[in-house]
């Protein structure tokens, strides 16, 4: 068997073809785009392709597409640019976000604090979900943005953008969604959720790392955040990653053709694993049951700790990923499980299954025939788990 | 991130388990932290004839635990409370620093069941 790499949400292994367009992109076209040159004329070409694929797994229209060094740099043209903007134009200095947002948003946020506008932090249910009345009762008539993701990156919960959107977009104020993780895994239109402005990420979709876009509706002013150069009409200047953006549009192209077939089939994996794992005893299925994206599973392991299960799953070939404190550097555990209501202890015995393009069917059932002795083997060692094994050898029977 | 000595230890935890009718237990840490190490210890002539450890914790936290366990083993209860945080870490091989503070509680764990045993000895 061959290493299981189930670790896509973190990042994707890059598409053979993408690196194709890309290398040739190096090779054959390393003018700059910005040259008038043929050289420079041809590399043009090429960015303006790409913008154009990117944009139509969007629905949007190539104009509306900055390039960026990925999604944490979206995010933060978006926030600080849209909340800087609107409050030039007197519209106030009020922002939404939500508790189970990424560092890339809420940090953004936080140092906007520190620049004098106050932020509202939405609650999530037990599932994640931002609901639309917890937004309907912290809209203000000073609030001028609301950044919530379009799905989360560690438990896979989509959230209810449109209705979202909509409400936003009616008191005036601008609405961002982080759809790093949700892009070209299911159906992002930005017409049809109604957002204002939209983060996406190359690396998660198969594409190179270091490049994303930041989508921007007509109309939307934002404030650069840095300056020296024109490119991207100003909102992103410094020289375009060529190679990377190439590959990027090679990658939403792919994508485009390949995300109705792929969806479908990841979810009977992702579904499979849910039903397997959660038949084990202590074990709990985090994020939405079925409102979820369908290469995420995100399950907690009682009286076991994350880091300990991935270090084993490792040495069986098996990558994945946790929310467990150590595996950040943090002490905490995961911001997302937490705000979930989820205890520490079980927080920390979280791991995240996110498949992808090279998983088998083969591999899922390696993955369920391993775990099980992996998490008996920790508990066993586990001063937490005294007096359960009652409640697992009923369990196991049953 | 780890040394091939943390990787052994913990993929090859020694002295795993509770001792039964301990001359000394001790436990610290707490789950919400993320590691708790609790450890039971054999006294027979002030010499720590046997110990166990059980924990809840990271790769680190059991590799220390399991160390800790073969450090002391044999040794007598002086020679055990001599044993630091630093001299588990160090006799890993060494510990990433962002370990050191939450993993490294063996040391704290046997003192305690020393402190358990002379406390029972007293009492």
């Amino acid at each position: 068997m061959q290493p299981v790499y189930m670790d896509h949400g973190a990042t994707t292994p890059v598409h053979p073809e993408v690196v194709e367009a890309m290398v040739k992109a190096m090779q054959a076209n390393f003018g700059n785009p910005s040259s008038v040159h043929a050289f420079g004329r041809a590399a043009k070409a090429l960015l303006e392709e790409a913008r154009v694929s990117v944009a139509a797994l969007m629905g949007a229209s190539p104009e509306q597409i900055i390039f960026t060094s990925g999604g944490t740099e979206a995010d933060n043209i978006a926030i600080f640019g849209a909340a800087r903007g609107m409050r030039q134009k007197g519209k106030g200095n009020h922002i939404i976000t939500s508790a189970v947002e990424h560092h890339a948003v809420l940090d953004a946020c936080k140092a906007l604090e520190k620049e004098g506008f106050e932020v509202t932090v939405l609650p999530v249910d037990e599932h994640g979900q931002v609901h639309v009345e917890e937004l309907e009762k912290a809209l203000r008539d000073d609030t001028i943005l609301v950044t919530i993701m379009h799905a989360n990156n560690e438990v896979g919960t989509i959230q209810p953008i449109k209705e979202l959107a909509r409400l936003t977009k009616a008191r005036g104020a601008v609405f961002h969604t982080d759809a790093v993780q949700s892009f070209g895994k299911i159906p992002v239109d930005v017409n049809d959720l109604g957002v204002d402005l939209l983060s996406a990420s190359a690396h998660k979709i198969y594409g190179p790392k270091g490049v994303g876009c930041l989508y921007v509706a007509r109309g939307v002013k934002l404030t650069p955040i840095g300056y020296g150069g024109s490119q991207e009409k100003r909102r992103r200047p410094g020289t375009e990653n060529l190679p990377g953006i190439v590959g990027f549009g090679k990658a939403a192209a792919i994508a485009a053709v390949e995300i109705e077939e792929e969806g479908t089939r990841l979810r009977r994996y992702r579904d499979r694993l849910i039903e397997g794992l959660t038949a084990l005893p202590h074990v709990k299925l985090n994020g939405h049951p079925t409102n979820r994206l369908p290469q995420n599973v995100n399950v907690s392991f009682q009286f076991i700790e994350g880091e300990s299960l991935l270090l084993m799953l490792d040495m069986k070939r098996i990558a994945a990923s946790s929310g467990s404190a150590c595996t950040s550097g943090s002490l905490d555990p995961s911001h997302v499980l937490l705000a979930m209501g989820l205890s520490h202890e079980i927080a920390h015995g979280s791991l995240r299954l996110t498949l992808g393009r090279g998983n088998t069917e083969e591999e899922i059932d390696y993955i369920l025939n391993t775990l099980p002795e992996i998490v008996e083997r920790l508990r066993a060692m586990s001063p937490l788990y005294e007096g359960k094994e009652v409640v697992m050898s009923c369990t196991q029977r049953r | 991130m780890y040394t091939e000595k943390v990787m052994d230890h913990f993929a090859n935890p020694r002295n795993v388990g509770e001792i039964e009718k301990a001359s000394g237990v001790g436990e610290v840490g707490n789950a919400s932290c993320g590691d708790i190490m609790r450890i039971s210890i054999q006294v027979e002539d002030n010499i720590i004839k046997d110990i166990k450890f059980k924990t809840f914790g990271c790769g680190a936290a059991i590799a220390t635990s399991s160390i800790c366990t073969e450090l002391v083993k044999g040794k007598s209860i002086d020679e055990a409370l001599a044993l630091t945080n630093q001299a588990v870490a160090d006799a890993l091989g060494g510990l990433p620093p962002a370990k050191m503070h939450c993993s490294n509680l063996a040391a704290e764990a046997l003192h305690e069941a020393i402190a358990d045993y002379k406390a029972k000895q007293e009492g």
